[in-house]
């Protein structure tokens, strides 16, 4: 009966297999310990995803390999973006850890389990090779998120959170298969690299496909949260514990930015002209309503939520950039600057949203632009750690946010959209307002609350290398850049 | 028009009808039994393009399994439809509006000439099973997206469970092997209490 059934290679995706074990390990190991004894459940978690890192790097061939009957992909770019998607949970974590163990209805061992578990859907998504995984995997990151938010029960901001992150991406996801399903039509496969062949041949047709991408485009805006799909963003930054919400706010990018390559750039390269278009007009009503909309907040996390739409939209100018008019000198450069842009947002963010924990204690949470006054009195260190992260964000030079918005803005103009360059710079100036309004009320205004920081020593220290990592690939973003671009050159 | 066109049309009208009705339903008892309507309408779509172990899974488990346990979810809870419908209205002239333009959108490219796939050779040759093929592409080809739809599953246990559960309730029936055991000293507590003067 199964004749011609030949066991997977499993090797490729060993880190997902170890992944998936230690997860569902720690799940029963989990229901013995204690309450107050939750430190055991977090070392293991962290021991899990050093091992993934560990065997990654041991695995890594370099090569393209496919697997599972070609449904999963390991290339030099996954393995990259997994090895920086380990290190941002690995730092969640560490940042998490104070703030959820302050309070009790998220201090529990489905914290770490489920946030391993979104893990490994951004591990299957950064791999996959097909539509049916991508859905999978998009859906496993998903479903542990709408549970994490509404985790802290009690509290109706975070359920009503809960309940319109989960009714906006059940949205998205019927979108998103809804294009699937149209591609499927038209070229009756759902294989992505077969996909790619089918169209290269020509012979599928046209309209099928294009309506098809206008759906799978949407899903995946809604996914990267970019305008007009990103009414969910405000509300569940704003909603959702403040640990949860830095989960939300790093990673999943990473992986939103594997779909977009893998479906548009792998997949639908030959249609490229088409979704150019309209990653175009989302890129350019992202940034010009993230960044407006984010002047008028006074809740840091809401004002954050706009920063990361205007940062996506940012980061989609990369990926347009790439083939213009079937010329694909410039592809590699562009890809790997959108990729570089978004390495760097996740490290800025995941600073960003470490210091509103540093702040936060039991009961009160410091998510209040006016927490933030005079912090350089109450602790100059981190006050200037909170300084290098806002210019970071807001594009001043020799920050590392500086080097990723250049090497974007240096690939549009490489592509001849000089008019596209010039409004992606007006609206970071724009932007850089109210980052830079951040850094007046730390420096500038008398502090309210007076009580100094309670934070752990780990945490500080953790904070403290995040801080110095921005300025630090400022200093040197080549090393960053070259890696990304080396793992793309041998990925595309 | 052959009969398997006239069943197709007639099966697919009641299932359009079914969907309508389980949105517009003022009862959601009515709501859960329209819904199961449509899935067994469904079934029977599929069983008619010859996937009868789709038409069988569906009717098994949807209609069967979980439209029961919906039907009794429906039932205890008590939903007040009207405050659900607050601002219906207000929001209805827009939504519809914007819900016509593209429905009349997407009509006109599907129904344009030039949005075409080639008929698709659907007839099964003799002697094919249907389910036997789906089990063995389950667990060849398509193993890695099936292990990964288990762990999602139980992403979802793990998600009811922490969202629902409030640990244990400590019980208040008596133990009779305690109390057939309990003695003098367990029954009176003397306490020492200091005079009070005043």
């Amino acid at each position: 009966m199964f004749e011609n059934f030949v066991v997977p290679d499993l090797m490729p995706a060993a880190p997902e297999l170890f992944l998936a074990f230690m997860a569902l390990a720690i799940l029963l190991i989990d229901v013995f310990v204690k309450d107050s004894r939750r430190t055991l459940t977090f070392v293991l978690s962290q021991l899990a995803l050093i091992g993934c890192a560990a065997i990654q790097f041991a695995t890594s061939t370099g090569e393209i390999t496919y697997t599972f009957s070609n449904m999963f992909v390991d290339d030099l770019m996954s393995d990259l973006l997994k090895i920086f998607l380990y290190m941002t949970v690995i730092v969640v974590l560490f940042y998490s850890r104070a703030y959820i163990s302050d309070r009790e209805a998220m201090n529990k061992g489905e914290y770490y389990v489920l946030a391993l578990f979104a893990t490994l859907g951004m591990m299957v998504m950064i791999s996959a090779n097909h539509f049916l995984t991508i859905y999978i995997g998009l859906e496993l990151l998903s479903l542990s998120l709408y549970a994490m938010v509404a985790m802290n029960r009690d509290s109706v901001v975070s359920t009503e959170a809960a309940m319109k992150y989960f009714v906006l991406g059940a949205l998205a996801s019927g979108l998103l298969l809804y294009g699937m399903s149209m591609i499927y039509g038209a070229t009756g496969t759902l294989e992505i690299t077969a996909i790619a062949e089918q169209l290269y041949g020509g012979g599928a047709n046209k309209t099928v496909l294009i309506f098809g991408l206008v759906f799978l485009v949407a899903g995946l805006a809604f996914k990267l949260g970019v305008v007009p799909f990103h009414m969910w963003i405000p509300d569940v930054y704003h909603g959702a514990p403040t640990s949860v919400t830095l989960l939300i706010g790093s990673a999943p990018k990473l992986a939103a930015f594997a779909i977009t390559m893998r479906l548009l750039v792998n997949g639908l390269i030959t249609l490229a002209q088409d979704w150019q278009a309209m990653l175009i007009i989302l890129s350019v009503l992202s940034m010009a309503i993230g960044n407006l909309a984010a002047i008028a907040q006074t809740n840091l996390k809401r004002m954050l939520a706009y920063s990361a739409i205007s940062h996506m939209g940012f980061m989609l100018l990369g990926i347009v950039t790439g083939v213009v008019g079937g010329d694909a000198r410039y592809a590699l450069n562009a890809y790997s600057s959108a990729m570089f842009y978004v390495v760097a947002y996740v490290l800025t963010s995941l600073g960003t949203f470490g210091i509103i924990l540093l702040m936060s204690r039991a009961g009160f949470e410091a998510d209040s632009l006016d927490d933030y006054k005079g912090l350089n009195k109450r602790s100059p260190w981190f006050a200037g750690v909170m300084l290098m992260l806002m210019f970071s964000m807001a594009g001043v030079p020799f920050f590392v946010g500086f080097f990723a918005k250049f090497s974007v803005l240096q690939a549009v103009v490489a592509a001849g959209y000089m008019w596209l360059a010039i409004v992606a710079v007006l609206f970071s100036l724009i932007g850089a307002f109210y980052y830079l309004r951040v850094v007046k009320i730390m420096y500038f205004d008398a502090p309210v609350d007076e009580t100094p920081l309670q934070a752990c020593g780990s945490m500080k220290a953790v904070l403290s290398v995040n801080g110095i990592a921005v300025a630090l690939f400022g200093l040197m973003p080549q090393t960053l850049m070259s890696l990304c671009a080396y793992a793309l050159l041998r990925s595309l | 028009m052959d009969f398997q066109t006239f069943v197709f049309f007639a099966l697919s009208a009641i299932l359009v009808f079914a969907g309508l009705r389980v949105i517009t339903a003022r009862n959601p008892v009515h709501a859960a039994l329209y819904l199961i309507l449509a899935f067994f309408t469904c079934g029977g779509v599929w069983a008619l393009l010859q996937a009868e172990f789709l038409a069988i899974a569906i009717i098994l488990v949807y209609v069967g399994a979980v439209m029961v346990l919906f039907l009794f979810v429906v039932m205890m809870l008590d939903i007040n439809m009207d405050r659900i419908r607050q601002g219906f209205w207000n929001y209805l002239p827009l939504g519809a509006v914007l819900g016509l333009l593209m429905v009349m959108e997407m009509g006109l490219v599907l129904g344009s000439k030039y949005f075409q796939v080639p008929a698709a050779d659907a007839l099964v040759p003799a002697g094919v099973s249907n389910t036997k093929a789906i089990g063995e592409l389950m667990f060849t080809d398509y193993v890695y997206p099936f292990e990964l739809a288990s762990i999602v599953l139980l992403v979802g246990m793990i998600a009811a469970i922490v969202l629902t559960h409030r640990g244990p309730r400590p019980s208040k029936n008596t133990n009779p092997n305690q109390q057939v055991f309990v003695k003098a000293k367990d029954r009176i507590r003397v306490l020492q209490m200091p005079v009070e003067k005043d």
